[in-house]
């Protein structure tokens, strides 16, 4: 048996390179890619515990949020379509027209 | 009881009512054909329907002469009831069937005066909202719908002085008209209020019946009362010291001068006075105070007429006079020879104006006597009906203003409340208003052609529109004083008579009483009477001597007695006084709220306000880069805190 401290530390690890590839990397997709991986930490989390404490609650929310990753997923890429055909680019740094 | 005609009390105001808004919404789209139609006629049904109802309540017994109409409640708060509703009882009967009658006249003078005008409509427009807002004021049946046609009387006052508006001369008149009569309205509310703290009512019939009860008489409360309401008064009807906007009003076209500033609103003073007479009887000391000013002003103004070039001008100033006139007999408790002289005033000032309009209508708009002369065989109606109405205002027997004159004069002398000082006065002013009366007529009608030629050579006499209401109004100030012919020489003054329930139910339980003429001093009143008309005609003789005669003679008096010419030419330099102690002050004590206060205090506090959330948010706004992942940063920043405040706390 696996202690659940080994989960949690991999999700600890996930979310932090999520967080991290949010932050540092200039391409949109990167940055979904990132988000996606912060809510699968999320995820593995809510797993662990599930399977720790015998509450299939945790499991029922694993599904709740991979359906709202897939329809935020959706809409998002499709927002990315239309910003690179208004500039032919994906760097978020050229996004910024709402400053001050 | 309620018979036919009084149904349709309403319609009396209501009619110029509707003529005002028919023209004044359409105005500028009308033909002057149906617009002076328009304002004639909704005038003089409304004169008819008074006529009518007028006769209606003749034919009813004195005691039960009332027709009241309630059309609804206005103000229902708590116990505080405002009506829309008219009282017709024989003073307001009288003084519809006057304000009516020489308003349709004008309004048909009006027709000649004004055409060709660019503001015809509006001209009309304004007229008929003046009679509805003066019809309302003598018919309401309570202070507060009274205060309305009070106002709207003053409102049309304003408008139709600064008629003329491009004229800064005008519009400024009308603008000091306005201001000096809410003066006298801020008295009139307060007494208006503190009627109502006391009765707990405004109707005229309730305070009437709950005087005696609510006020102890002859105290304190009444006195102010009666003090402030005539504080009103005056501003309205132009007596010491607010009478200072009358003359100026001047500015207005003439037939509006006949018939607001000279028969009508300006009268609307000495009415409210006769309609609360229970009030004034009830407090003998403001009388004395309604008396006092009232003998003042007439020979205070009486002085200023002698020495003014201005035919309007002199009209004004004698007007004030005889309102003076028509105070002192309200002061001495004499209210039926006050409305008595009030309405044959009406006929006759009305018709003075109307017949200086004629005169500068034709002399091409020059005001100044000192260029008219020898117009009597270029305008022979004009001429003999300004002749009858100065015979009638100087007081010569026969003409209406003897016997309203008199009647007060002899008031002055016999009321109990009276005293032979105002009689004094009021005998001189009598002198003094014959001469500068007859000044007038020679100046202006006799003697040496002083205009240029180019004014001669179109010298002509005013179209039928405009001499039809001088005949008839020369009719009234001829025979308007029959009707109230004293008792003295045999006759029956159906003019008191008439008023009496009105005037003379106001003692209940004071002890005082309305005095009615008796016959015991039937020698001394005759005295009185040859005395007052033997003055006239000397003052007559005097004016002819000096202006018509031996003009070189008032030339020489003139020089002689240079200082009080150049005083009352000046007019007492009151207005000058007024420019430095009230205008001045009130300038510069407004110019300190505009600079200091205003602009200094209240403009510095408010921009600093907003300056300084500017200045904040101008540094703040850079916190906006426009850079998600600054955001994104500020965000995990902002996460990881709060985690770290629940985990660690």
């Amino acid at each position: 048996m696996i202690p659940i401290v080994a989960y949690l530390i991999v999700a600890a690890v996930l979310f932090c390179i999520g967080t991290a590839g949010v932050l540092i990397c200039r391409n949109i997709i990167v940055m979904f890619m990132s988000i996606e991986l912060m809510l699968n930490a999320a995820n593995l989390v809510l797993i662990a515990f599930s399977r720790a404490l015998n509450i299939t609650d945790g499991q029922v929310f694993v599904f709740l949020v991979l359906t709202v990753a897939a329809a935020e997923a959706a809409v998002g890429l499709a927002m990315v379509i239309t910003l690179y055909r208004n500039r032919e680019t994906v760097n978020i740094d050229r996004f910024n027209i709402m400053k001050w | 009881m309620m018979s036919d005609y009084s149904r349709y009390l309403f319609l009396v105001p209501l009619l110029p009512l509707i003529g005002f808004l028919l023209n004044g919404l359409l105005l500028g789209r009308l033909h002057r054909a149906v617009i002076s139609f328009i304002g004639c006629a909704s005038v003089g049904l409304s004169f008819v329907l008074s006529a009518l109802l007028f006769f209606e309540l003749k034919a009813m017994p004195p005691d039960t002469r009332l027709i009241e109409q309630t059309l609804f409640s206005w103000i229902p708060a708590g116990s505080f009831h405002a009506n829309i509703g008219f009282l017709l009882d024989p003073l307001s009967a009288v003084m519809i069937f006057a304000v009516s009658g020489v308003a349709f006249l004008i309004h048909v003078y009006s027709v000649g005066y004004m055409h060709g005008d660019p503001g015809y409509g509006r001209y009309f427009t304004y007229l008929n909202l003046f009679t509805f807002a003066m019809l309302t004021l003598v018919l309401a049946d309570n202070f507060l719908f009274m205060f309305v046609g009070w106002e709207g009387v003053g409102l049309c006052s304003y408008l139709l002085i600064g008629f003329w508006f491009e004229k800064k001369s005008a519009s400024d008149a009308g603008k000091k008209a306005f201001i000096v009569n809410r003066i006298g309205d801020f008295g009139f509310l307060i007494g208006m209020f503190i009627i109502f703290w006391q009765v707990r009512s405004l109707d005229f019939r309730t305070v009437t019946e709950m005087a005696p009860t609510a006020f102890a008489a002859g105290g304190a409360l009444i006195t102010t009362v009666g003090i402030l309401l005539f504080v009103g008064a005056i501003g309205k009807s132009a007596q010491i010291p607010l009478y200072v906007w009358l003359p100026d009003a001047m500015e207005g076209p003439t037939p509006v001068s006949a018939l607001i500033h000279a028969a009508t609103m300006v009268t609307a003073g000495v009415y409210m006075i006769a309609r609360t007479n229970v009030l004034y009887m009830m407090a003998p000391d403001a009388l004395l105070v309604v008396a006092i000013v009232g003998a003042v002003t007439a020979i205070y103004a009486a002085t200023i007429g002698l020495a003014q070039n201005d035919i309007k001008r002199v009209l004004a100033y004698s007007t004030i006079s005889q309102l003076g006139y028509m105070f002192l007999a309200c002061g001495v408790a004499a209210f039926s020879a006050g409305i008595f002289h009030l309405v044959t005033h009406a006929f006759f000032k009305a018709l003075l104006f109307l017949g200086a309009g004629s005169v500068i209508h034709a002399m091409s708009d020059e005001h100044d006597m000192r260029r008219m002369g020898g117009l009597k065989k270029y305008l022979p109606v004009t001429y003999w009906t300004f002749l009858i109405a100065t015979l009638a205002i100087s007081g010569i027997p026969v003409f209406s203003g003897f016997f309203s004159k008199d009647e007060i004069l002899w008031k002055a002398f016999s009321s109990p409340f009276g005293h032979p000082v105002f009689w004094l006065i009021g005998f001189v002013t009598a002198g003094l208003t014959a001469f500068y009366m007859f000044r007038v007529v020679y100046l202006t009608f006799h003697g040496k052609e002083r205009m240029d030629k180019q004014v001669r050579a179109h010298l002509h006499e005013a179209p039928k529109s405009m001499t039809i209401p001088l005949v008839a109004l020369g009719a009234l100030a001829l025979a308007g004083g029959w009707v109230g012919m004293p008792h003295v020489l045999g006759f029956t003054n159906y003019f008191e008579r008439w008023l009496e329930p009105v005037v003379s139910h106001g003692a209940y339980g004071t002890g005082l009483h309305a005095p009615v003429a008796t016959g015991g001093h039937v020698g001394t009143e005759i005295g009185l009477m040859v005395a007052s008309v033997a003055l006239v005609l000397v003052a007559i003789f005097l004016a002819r001597m000096f202006y018509n005669k031996r003009p070189e003679l008032s030339t020489s008096f003139r020089e002689k007695l240079s200082g009080l010419h150049r005083l009352l030419l000046n007019k007492y330099y009151v207005d000058e006084i007024y420019g430095t102690a009230v205008v001045r002050p009130v300038v510069y004590f407004s110019l300190f709220l505009w600079k200091v206060v205003d602009v200094v205090c209240i403009d510095g506090f408010i921009n600093g306000a907003s300056r300084f959330y500017s200045d904040i948010s101008q540094s703040l706004r850079h916190v906006q880069t426009g850079q998600v992942r600054s955001y994104a940063t500020v965000f995990v920043i902002g996460v990881v805190v709060l985690v770290a405040y629940v985990v660690l706390r």
